[in-house]
C-alpha cells in the first residue's frame, strides 16, 4: 500500500541534532521507498489557479501554513503502522510534522 | 428464561465477538454488522420451532458467516477475493478457536490512535458492545445525524488508510494498550460526570465502561493495569447511589451517605486490585484504583486515611505528571499535612487546563487557612469558569456560605 509523506517544518524552528540523520533514515526505510525528494523554499513556489478563461498566478504556496512542505517521499509498505513507524523515525518528525497520506488503490 | 431474554443475553455477551470473527473473515466492518444482526433475527425466528441449540455461539457465528458469504457471492465479488474468504472461514477447525484474539483485535483496531479520541470511543461502542448510534448520539449529546457521520468516518479512514485489523505487536502493546484503557476510562467518566438529572443512556455508560472493562481483563489476563482499569471504575462506580441529591446536585466525597455504597462491588473491587498488585508491575490504573480503594475503606470521611492517600499521588505524579493529577496531589497533601502544604503545591500550577477547580481548590485552601477575602476572590473566580449549572450552583453556595 502506498503512502505519500509530507515533510513539513516550521523555518523559524531549528532542526535538532540526534539521531536518526537522513541516511540513517534512508538506509533504513531502503526499497520501501519508491521516490522522494527534498524541495525548494515556498519563496520559490507559484501557486496556479484557473478561474473561468483566467489564469491567476500567486507569488508562494496554495496556503499561509507555519510549518510548509520542504520535501516529500512515497513508501510502499504493509499497512498505516508501518508508514506511522517511517515517518516516526523521519528527522524532520523530531521538530517538525510528517503527513501520512495513504493513495487510492487499485 | 423466555427465549426473548435468552437472545438479548447472547446479545450482549456475544454479539462483539462474532461482529469481531466476521471483520476478520470479510474485511467489511458494515457487512459484519448486517449479518451479525440478521443472526440474531433468524435466532428469534428458528429458535422457537428448533429449541435453543446446544453452542447458541457457533450456531450465531455459523449463521452471519454464510449470510456473508451469501451476500458476498451476489454482490460480484472478485472470484479471488471470495475463494479467500470462504478458505479461512472453512478453515476454522472450531469455532471457539482464536474466538478471543479476534474481539481483542477489533477492541485494539476502533481504539487506534489514528482515529480521533471521539471516534474511537464512538466505535468502540457501537461495534464491540453494539450500542445503537442513537442511544450513543444520546449518550454524548450530540445529533445522531453527526454521530452516525463519526463512524462512517471512522470506518472509512480504517479501511482507506489501511489501519491493520490486529492486536499490535509486541514493541507497540504497552502504549496501545494504555490507549485502550484511556478509552475505556474516557468512557467511565463521561457517564460518572453526567448529572444526576441525566438521562439514564449516559449514566448508563458506567455499566458499559465496566463491561468493556470485565472484557478486556479476560482478553488479557496477563495486564495488570487492565484489572486495575476494572478495580478502579468498580469502586468509583459503588458511590454512585450517594453522589448526587434530590435536586441533581453533586454532594462531595465526604458528606455522601456511605451506607449507600454498593458494599459487594467495593468488595470486588478491592479484590481485584490485590490481585493486580500481586503482580508487581504498578500503573497509573492501579494506583488511582488504591487511591479509590482507601476512600472505599474508610467508614466515615473521617476514617479517611489521608497521608497514604497524598503518598499514593505522589507515585501517581511521577507516573502521570499532568496539572489535573498534581492539583489532585495538592488537595490530599492539604488534608493530610494541612492547607498551607496545598497552597504551596498549587501555586506551582497556573494553567489553563484545569479551569474551574484551581481557583476552587484554592479557595478552599484560603478559607481553611481563615483568608476570606482572599477564598472569596478565588471562589467566584471558579463560579465564572465553571462548566455546569451544577458545579456553578456549588460553588454558589460555598460562597453564600463564608459570605454568611
Amino acid at each position: 500500500m502506498k503512502y505519500m509523506l509530507l515533510i513539513c517544518v516550521d523555518p523559524a524552528i531549528e532542526p535538532t541534532e540526534g539521531d536518526p540523520t537522513i541516511e540513517q533514515w534512508l538506509a533504513e526505510v531502503g526499497g520501501r521507498r519508491l521516490d522522494g525528494s527534498q524541495l525548494r523554499s515556498i519563496q520559490d513556489a507559484t501557486t496556479v489557479r484557473t478561474r473561468g478563461d483566467e489564469v491567476l498566478l500567486t507569488d508562494g504556496p496554495f496556503a499561509e501554513t507555519k510549518e510548509q512542505i520542504v520535501g516529500y517521499d512515497v513508501v510502499d509498505c504493509a499497512d498505516l503502522d508501518e508508514a506511522i513507524r517511517i515517518a516516526s523515525r523521519h528527522p524532520c518528525a523530531r521538530f517538525g510534522s510528517v503527513e501520512v497520506r495513504p493513495f487510492y488503490t487499485g | 428464561m423466555t427465549l426473548d431474554t435468552e437472545v438479548s443475553e447472547l446479545f450482549r455477551a456475544e454479539r462483539g465477538r462474532i461482529v469481531a470473527t466476521l471483520i476478520r473473515l470479510t474485511g467489511d466492518w458494515d457487512l459484519a454488522e448486517e449479518c451479525v444482526q440478521d443472526a440474531f433475527a433468524r435466532a428469534l425466528e428458528c429458535w422457537p420451532r428448533e429449541g435453543v441449540p446446544g453452542r447458541p455461539g457457533a450456531w450465531l457465528t455459523t449463521t452471519a458467516r454464510n449470510r456473508a458469504l451469501d451476500r458476498l457471492r451476489r454482490s460480484n465479488v472478485e472470484a479471488a477475493k471470495l475463494r479467500e474468504v470462504v478458505a479461512v472461514a472453512d478453515h476454522e477447525p472450531d469455532e471457539d478457536d482464536g474466538i478471543g484474539d479476534d474481539l481483542l483485535r477489533l477492541i485494539f483496531t476502533c481504539c487506534h490512535p489514528a482515529l480521533t479520541l471521539e471516534a474511537r470511543v464512538a466505535l468502540t461502542l457501537r461495534t464491540v458492545t453494539g450500542l445503537t448510534t442513537a442511544d450513543i448520539a444520546r449518550a454524548f449529546l450530540v445529533p445522531e445525524a453527526t454521530m452516525a457521520k463519526r463512524l462512517v468516518r471512522a470506518r472509512q479512514k480504517i479501511r482507506n488508510a489501511r489501519i491493520p485489523y490486529r492486536v499490535p505487536p509486541a514493541h507497540l502493546l504497552p502504549e496501545r494498550t494504555g490507549g485502550v484503557l484511556g478509552v475505556l476510562y474516557l468512557l467511565f467518566n463521561e457517564g460518572y460526570t453526567a448529572g444526576g438529572g441525566a438521562e439514564p443512556v449516559r449514566r448508563d455508560l458506567c455499566a458499559e465502561a465496566i463491561r468493556l472493562a470485565r472484557t478486556l481483563v479476560a482478553l488479557m489476563p496477563d495486564e495488570p493495569e487492565a484489572v486495575g482499569l476494572l478495580a478502579l471504575t468498580l469502586l468509583q462506580d459503588s458511590r454512585r447511589d450517594a453522589r448526587f441529591d434530590h435536586a441533581g446536585d453533586l454532594v462531595p466525597l465526604d458528606r455522601q451517605d456511605r451506607s449507600r455504597w454498593d458494599g459487594g462491588q467495593i468488595e470486588e473491587g478491592l479484590a481485584l486490585l490485590d490481585a493486580a498488585l500481586r503482580r508487581g508491575r504498578p500503573g497509573p490504573y492501579q494506583v488511582q484504583a488504591a487511591i479509590a480503594a482507601c476512600h472505599a475503606t474508610a467508614a466515615a470521611a473521617g476514617d479517611t486515611d489521608w497521608p497514604q492517600i497524598a503518598l499514593l499521588y505522589g507515585e501517581l505524579v511521577k507516573l502521570v505528571p499532568s496539572p489535573v493529577v498534581r492539583l489532585n496531589r495538592a488537595v490530599a497533601v492539604a488534608r493530610a499535612d494541612g492547607p498551607a502544604a496545598g497552597l504551596a503545591l498549587v501555586d506551582d500550577l497556573a494553567d489553563d487546563v484545569l479551569g474551574h477547580l484551581l481557583p476552587a481548590t484554592r479557595a478552599d485552601f484560603l478559607r481553611r487557612l481563615d483568608r476570606p477575602a482572599e477564598a472569596l476572590a478565588a471562589y467566584e473566580q471558579a463560579r465564572d469558569l465553571a462548566p455546569t449549572e451544577a458545579e456553578r450552583r456549588h460553588l454558589t453556595r460555598l460562597i453564600e456560605d463564608l459570605r454568611g
